[in-house]
């Protein structure tokens, strides 16, 4: 039993290799940007130290050339998206990316002993959208932290982020459709950039 | 016919009331009602349990207060021992039970978490996911005072939750009082890094928790792996607002 299990992770083993070899799945990605991450944020006394300023420069470097950004924007405004003119979905990318990438910087200051575990991708391939899961290990219960990516040309794309069991884009799907349906598209950007902006001064 | 132009002038008095006309949700049919308790337990928060919870981060070594944490969450591990059972999950069961052993007898009843050490991993459960394991749906959503967002199905759970508490153990009344405060606020403590994190991200602080919430605990009844829901592109109007998706 235990040699037919040992034969199969092997076998498992060297498939995962071959593919990786072919190119990147986008499980490796999301365990070599998470490690890449973690590894840095360990090495730097200034972003344990809360420097938040490096830590933002650190996920603009390091995860967001992997994120389709446009495409979690558009899914986050649903039917309004069609609705807004270019210079405004411009404007709403920007403001939402310095939203989600500020808190995202501060929550990372947390990071001290903590490791990322991949769980068993589920995905064919010739699959062009997976969710990959991970669990962030450190004291106490592991946290749920999962990832949908697209295939874009030849690179894996992360378009929404499973924290705890809730889902980025819908989560702000909800809170976007509320404001847009009382203060409209441009009360909208206003919000969000008076907020990034209180922010920036604390 | 003036029946309906009644009810018409009643619900614009109602949204005009409201402040903003706002988006009903299927979930929160007494949105009104919980909002005005969540206002109320922002206000309590801010004003005594977020300050009492900063001081205690501030005096209490970490170490001390792991202890402490380790210390409830020992006993949380027996109900979710036996939730586990309940949901007829008998590994996770065994597990927990095994956690809880360790924990008693070589973590000096519960203050160090040795399980966790020996690769014992915490799965916890409460009656609120029995429930829902059970095949109860969660219901409207609900703020109750002082202890926050629920549903009508953790609503239904939650007392039994409360229940198993280490004054199931110790009788002295004065004791078990110290201890539930002791607890809260090394909850809210524990909390501080995430309520900073939700202040900054939402735009509606009640919708924002209320969506959250209702998420998590669907994703808690399925493990971590739900059905998807279907696809809702399209957001109600501002009236009539749609039947609800059954959930």
């Amino acid at each position: 039993m235990l040699s037919l299990k040992r034969t199969l992770a092997g076998l498992v083993m060297s498939v995962a290799a071959v593919t990786a070899m072919a190119q990147t799945t986008p499980d490796a990605l999301i365990k070599q940007v998470s490690t890449d991450v973690i590894d840095t944020i360990k090495a730097d006394k200034a972003i344990q130290a809360g420097d938040l300023g490096k830590i933002i420069a650190l996920v603009d470097a390091k995860v967001m050339p992997h994120v389709n950004f446009q495409r979690m924007t558009a899914s986050s405004l649903g039917r309004h998206w069609r609705t807004a003119t270019p210079e405004q979905q411009k404007k709403l990318q920007d403001e939402f990316k310095t939203l989600l990438v500020r808190t995202y910087a501060g929550a990372l200051t947390q990071v001290k002993d903590q490791t990322v575990q991949l769980k068993p991708l589920r995905a064919a391939a010739e699959d062009t959208e997976v969710v990959v899961r991970t669990e962030v290990k450190g004291k106490g219960e592991p946290i749920q932290l999962d990832y949908r990516l697209e295939k874009a040309d030849a690179a894996w794309k992360i378009y929404d982020v499973n924290v705890l069991g809730v889902w980025l884009v819908e989560q702000y799907r909800g809170q976007f459709s509320q404001d847009i349906g009382s203060i409209g598209i441009d009360g909208l950007i206003t919000k969000l950039a008076d907020r990034n902006k209180s922010a920036s001064k604390s | 016919m003036m029946k309906t132009k009644l009810q018409h002038a009643w619900v614009l008095a109602l949204a005009l009331a409201a402040g903003a006309v706002q988006a009903q949700s299927p979930n929160d049919p007494f949105e009104k009602v919980n909002r005005a308790v969540f206002g109320f337990n922002e206000v309590l928060d801010s004003a005594v349990l977020t300050p009492v919870a900063k001081g205690y981060q501030a005096v209490v070594p970490e170490l001390m207060r792991t202890g402490v944490a380790n210390f409830f969450g020992n006993f949380g591990d027996g109900w979710s021992a036996i939730n586990n059972l309940l949901q007829g999950k008998g590994e996770a069961a065994a597990t927990m039970t095994m956690r809880v052993a360790a924990n008693t007898l070589f973590g000096v009843g519960g203050i160090f978490d040795v399980a966790s050490d020996l690769g014992m991993e915490r799965q916890s459960e409460d009656f609120g996911q029995t429930l829902g394991r059970w095949g109860m749906p969660a219901g409207p959503y609900l703020v109750w005072p002082l202890l926050g967002p629920s549903t009508a199905r953790d609503t239904l759970g939650r007392p039994l939750d409360l229940a198993w508490s280490p004054s199931l153990a110790i009788n002295d009344s004065g004791v078990n009082v110290a201890l539930s405060v002791l607890n809260l606020v090394d909850t809210r403590a524990s909390l501080l890094s995430a309520s900073r994190v939700i202040d900054g991200i939402a735009l509606d602080k009640y919708t924002f928790i209320r969506d959250a919430y209702i998420a998590r605990r669907r994703n808690l009844v399925y493990d971590g792996n739900p059905p998807e829901l279907p696809e809702d592109n399209e957001p109600a109007p501002a009236s009539p607002a749609p039947p609800a998706a059954p959930k």
